[in-house]
């Protein structure tokens, strides 16, 4: 099959960027969709010219090292990464515009490529239980009712890809936010750091300017693992309570 | 090279104990005194990061991808085995440790694999301390499956993405030490050189992906934990970015290769379709618990497989191996799933496949019970091939996987080179010739979190490494040769990309030290690399500058090693001669098409020293089996 590409090219972080158009010859349906991009790079390659910029590694779809827009839309068409959209999912002739994620807080590195870092602080403020190796009793002392054990799993999938924030009109990061929060807090053992962590999360991912969750839902149509906004609703209601506990400490989200 | 495992004496059980008691410590006070660069951020090396500093070490921690959280642990499926002997079935350390070294083929060190058998059992505690979400049954409590290779339920799991869920875990204990300020995290970063001062490990040259920046970083210890070397066959599972070039670049300052040949060809990937393949992608083993493997009787039988009545059809592995079944070691299961497509027995468009089976399975336990199991790898099955595998059966191959080999280590994780360590996938240490399904993880998480951590300390209170800084001329000696490596890259303008170059040693590399080997063909094998590694350096083109993001010029340095280690990898294929788990020379096998081992002659570590302009030498650290009998494997 054959397509027409007009893809995002910025040589780094400080260029102003814009779109540049390509054809794909000769393309498998079966192609990933990054095969189909190194399809196209090779041809760019042999002609002298510098190849797209993609962040990309397991090409499975579980690192979420890849993501961008295309036609609007991030990942693409279907609920799934860029590394597992395969090329059968469009028509031969498709003329298709490939974006960077879009939100201040990951700022384009280059081409298809953003800074992420952003969801490492997040995670840093609270996202995990603080146990230091060795402290750790029996594992089976502490039964976990097996429906929260798969609702913390549920929220446990998410990948950090970014594309929840891409899809967000507000570009806030509260489907990746919400997940870990609920993962942690179905679970016993998350249980002593619970308030804390959610109002330093909560704070981290307003202070790296993320936007405010308006309930608009379009993470979870594009997220690639079935995030689901359920989990913001959680996240709330545990800021609500931990604010109620602990009036005029961290967080700025509801204050 | 001085090859000293130093294995503590005593019995198997106790040795572990008593080592942990002997290992010099270091005072809490002092600890914050000592700087540790630990080297990727998967299982092994973001275990350690976390450990080391919550034990109060200053540790920097690399990784080329742009979050700690990327590593290719993370595309781990099936599970993670621990001998909790939560099930009753009669598991237990002694069981796992025997049934590991037995999977190995009789080629790994007993008194490491017992400890990570040991080991296990605090892994299982520690993650699930941390909030992995295991799965459980509905009393609350851990839920296990079985794994091929044994005979008891022993596997913890987390759906599809145990490996994910295990390495989560990792990184937000790495995440909550680099808030506290005790880790530094440097992401996009490359190590592109070892730094060896007065025979002692002391730093790493780096190149800063995002700037071209080639820095130099100075520390009291190093710890390489940048995985396998799978991708030398272009196509296999692993991530993209998953590269031989840190423990290469480690092997050329001096320390040890062990058994580079021995490789895994993971049973159940997905076949190749295309020229454009970029990557075969794992079907997790798990799936032989309840698919059933199976060709046509008939040679090229075309038939759809819902039409070919189970007469007619060959559940191989279940006829050969009666006891183990779909579940027979990946070796194995390997071998014959190629011996079937050979004699033209193979399924699909290429008749390069076998077929994995859910409709038994489905028909005993439901649907529902089997979405519940394997959902999401069903779901990614049906994405990438576009066939529904709860109505066809899927079709699977064998593909490059996991890498045994790697650099040799002391029982305390050291390489040859003082004050550098290597852990998880990048040492050798305890999987032998073959490492059994859900133990990768396992030895990951044991050398990060319980191992290394403790023998690091013993280092530095022995060794007491002087000051250096980087203004020594070995650090501007490195980044000056690293520039230079990389300008030359950039320079040669030839005509064929980087991709074609590794496209074409994967080619030669899967077809003569693939599933089968034999002299013949590593002889041509060694005769051709050279050819296409001096065609790389005069005919590779490498498109733009070394002082931005530049992926292909990433490549190109990697694929670079790839052909100078893919030498070393025949050269040890050749050398050991014999067949020994995935090492499965075509000229050693019994009668019945096993790996036959040569125990008088090959039960030994192979390990490499690096001569520059000479070939390199091979050492032996002899292999003493006092408490498992050695024996042909067999899995009937």
């Amino acid at each position: 099959m054959n397509l027409k590409l007009h893809v995002w090219r910025q040589a780094g972080p400080e260029d102003k960027g814009g779109f540049v158009t390509y054809q794909a010859e000769d393309i498998s349906d079966h192609a990933s969709f990054l095969e189909m991009l190194d399809v196209v790079n090779e041809g760019l390659i042999a002609r002298g010219e510098e190849p797209i910029a993609f962040d990309h590694d397991c090409r499975e779809g579980i690192c979420g090292s890849c993501g961008f827009m295309i036609n609007g839309q991030p990942h693409g068409p279907l609920q799934t990464t860029v590394c597992q959209l395969h090329m059968r999912t469009f028509e031969d002739g498709a003329e298709l515009w490939l974006e960077p994620w879009r939100a201040t807080a990951f700022p384009v590195v280059r081409d298809l490529v953003v800074d992420r870092a952003a969801f490492d602080r997040i995670i840093g403020a609270g996202g995990y239980i603080s146990a230091n190796t060795g402290s750790a009793p029996e594992a089976n002392n502490i039964p976990v009712p097996k429906e929260n054990a798969d609702l913390a799993m549920d929220a446990a999938e998410c990948i950090g890809c970014g594309a929840c924030v891409a899809a967000c009109p507000n570009a806030s990061a509260m489907l990746f936010t919400g997940a870990k929060v609920s993962h942690l807090g179905l679970l016993p053992q998350g249980q002593a750091e619970r308030d804390d962590r959610v109002l330093e999360m909560v704070l981290q991912h307003d202070e790296e300017g993320f936007g405010h969750c308006t309930m608009h839902g379009a993470c979870q149509t594009a997220c690639p693992k079935g995030i689901r906004v359920d989990w913001i609703a959680r996240l709330n209601r545990d800021y609500r309570q931990a604010k109620t506990r602990r009036p005029g400490e961290a967080g700025l989200v509801g204050a | 090279m001085e090859l000293n495992a130093r294995i503590p004496s005593g019995p198997i059980q106790d040795k572990w104990t008593k080592h942990r008691f002997d290992l010099k410590l270091v005072n809490p006070a002092n600890k914050r005194k000592y700087e540790i660069i630990v080297v990727g951020t998967g299982l092994a090396g973001g275990a350690a990061a976390a450990t080391l500093a919550e034990l109060g070490y200053n540790v920097r921690n690399f990784c080329f991808q742009d979050s700690a959280r990327r590593a290719h642990s993370i595309a781990a499926q099936g599970g993670i085995n621990a001998a909790k002997n939560y099930q009753g079935d009669g598991d237990s350390i002694y069981r796992l440790f025997y049934d590991t070294v037995k999977g190995g083929d009789f080629r790994a060190r007993e008194a490491n694999v017992h400890r990570l058998a040991e080991i296990s059992l605090n892994i299982i505690d520690q993650c699930v301390a941390q909030g992995v979400p295991f799965a459980r049954e509905y009393s609350g409590y851990l839920a296990n499956r079985s794994f091929g290779g044994a005979q008891v339920s022993r596997t913890f799991y987390a759906r599809g993405q145990t490996g994910q869920q295990l390495l989560l875990g990792a990184y937000q204990a790495l995440m909550r030490q680099v808030a506290a300020g005790k880790v530094k995290m440097y992401t996009r970063h490359e190590m592109l050189d070892l730094v060896v001062i007065d025979g002692v490990a002391r730093g790493i040259v780096t190149r800063d992906m995002l700037t071209g920046r080639i820095e130099s970083h100075v520390a009291d210890a190093v710890l390489l934990g940048t995985g396998g070397y799978s991708n030398v066959f272009y196509l296999s599972t692993n991530a993209k970015g998953s590269n031989v070039t840190a423990v290469w670049r480690a092997y050329k300052r001096g320390a040890g290769f062990a058994n580079p040949c021995y490789t895994q060809i993971h049973p159940t990937s997905i076949p190749p379709s295309g020229d454009y393949q970029s990557k075969l992608t794992l079907m997790s083993e798990s799936l032989r618990n309840d698919g059933r493997i199976w060709v046509p009787k008939q040679q090229g039988d075309r038939r759809a497989p819902h039409e070919i009545p189970d007469s007619e059809r060959d559940y191989y592995l279940e006829r050969y191996y009666p006891s183990f079944g779909n579940l027979a070691p990946r070796d194995i299961a390997s071998r014959r799933a190629k011996e079937m497509v050979d004699e033209g027995r193979g399924v699909g468009p290429s008749g390069v496949g076998v077929y994995l089976d859910f409709r038994d399975a489905i028909q005993r336990l439901g649907r529902d019970v089997i979405a519940d199991r394997y959902g999401n790898l069903f779901e990614m099955y049906r994405n990438i091939t576009g066939d529904n595998p709860y109505e066809v059966p899927m079709r699977i191959y064998p593909a490059p996987h996991y890498t045994m080999g790697g650099l040799w280590v002391d029982y305390n994780l050291m390489t040859t080179v003082p004050g550098l360590f290597a852990i998880g996938e990048a040492n050798f240490s305890d999987h032998g010739a073959n490492r059994l399904g859900a133990s990768a993880l396992m030895q990951g998480l044991a050398d990060g979190y319980f191992i290394v951590p403790l023998t690091v300390g013993d280092y530095l209170a022995t060794a007491k490494p002087p000051t250096v800084d980087t203004s020594h001329a070995a650090f501007r000696d490195a980044e000056a040769e690293v520039a230079r490596r990389q300008d030359a890259l950039l320079s040669v303008n030839g005509s064929r990309s980087v991709s074609d170059f590794h496209r074409e040693l994967g080619r030669l590399m899967w077809e003569y030290c693939g599933m089968a080997r034999t002299a013949d063909g590593l002889k041509l094998l060694l005769n051709r690399i050279p050819e296409l590694r001096e065609e790389f350096w005069r005919d590779v083109r490498v498109p733009g500058s070394g002082a931005t993001l530049n992926q292909s010029l990433e490549n190109a340095g990697r694929v670079a090693d790839f052909l100078e280690f893919g030498e070393l990898m025949a050269l040890d294929a050749l050398e050991r001669d014999e067949s020994a788990g995935g090492h499965f020379r075509v000229e050693h096998q019994t009668e019945e098409g096993e790996a036959k081992r040569n125990d008088e002659r090959f039960s030994h570590v192979a390990v490499w020293e690096y001569r520059e302009g000479a070939a390199p030498i091979r050492h032996e650290e002899p292999l003493e089996f006092e408490y498992v009998q050695l024996a042909q494997r067999s899995y009937k």
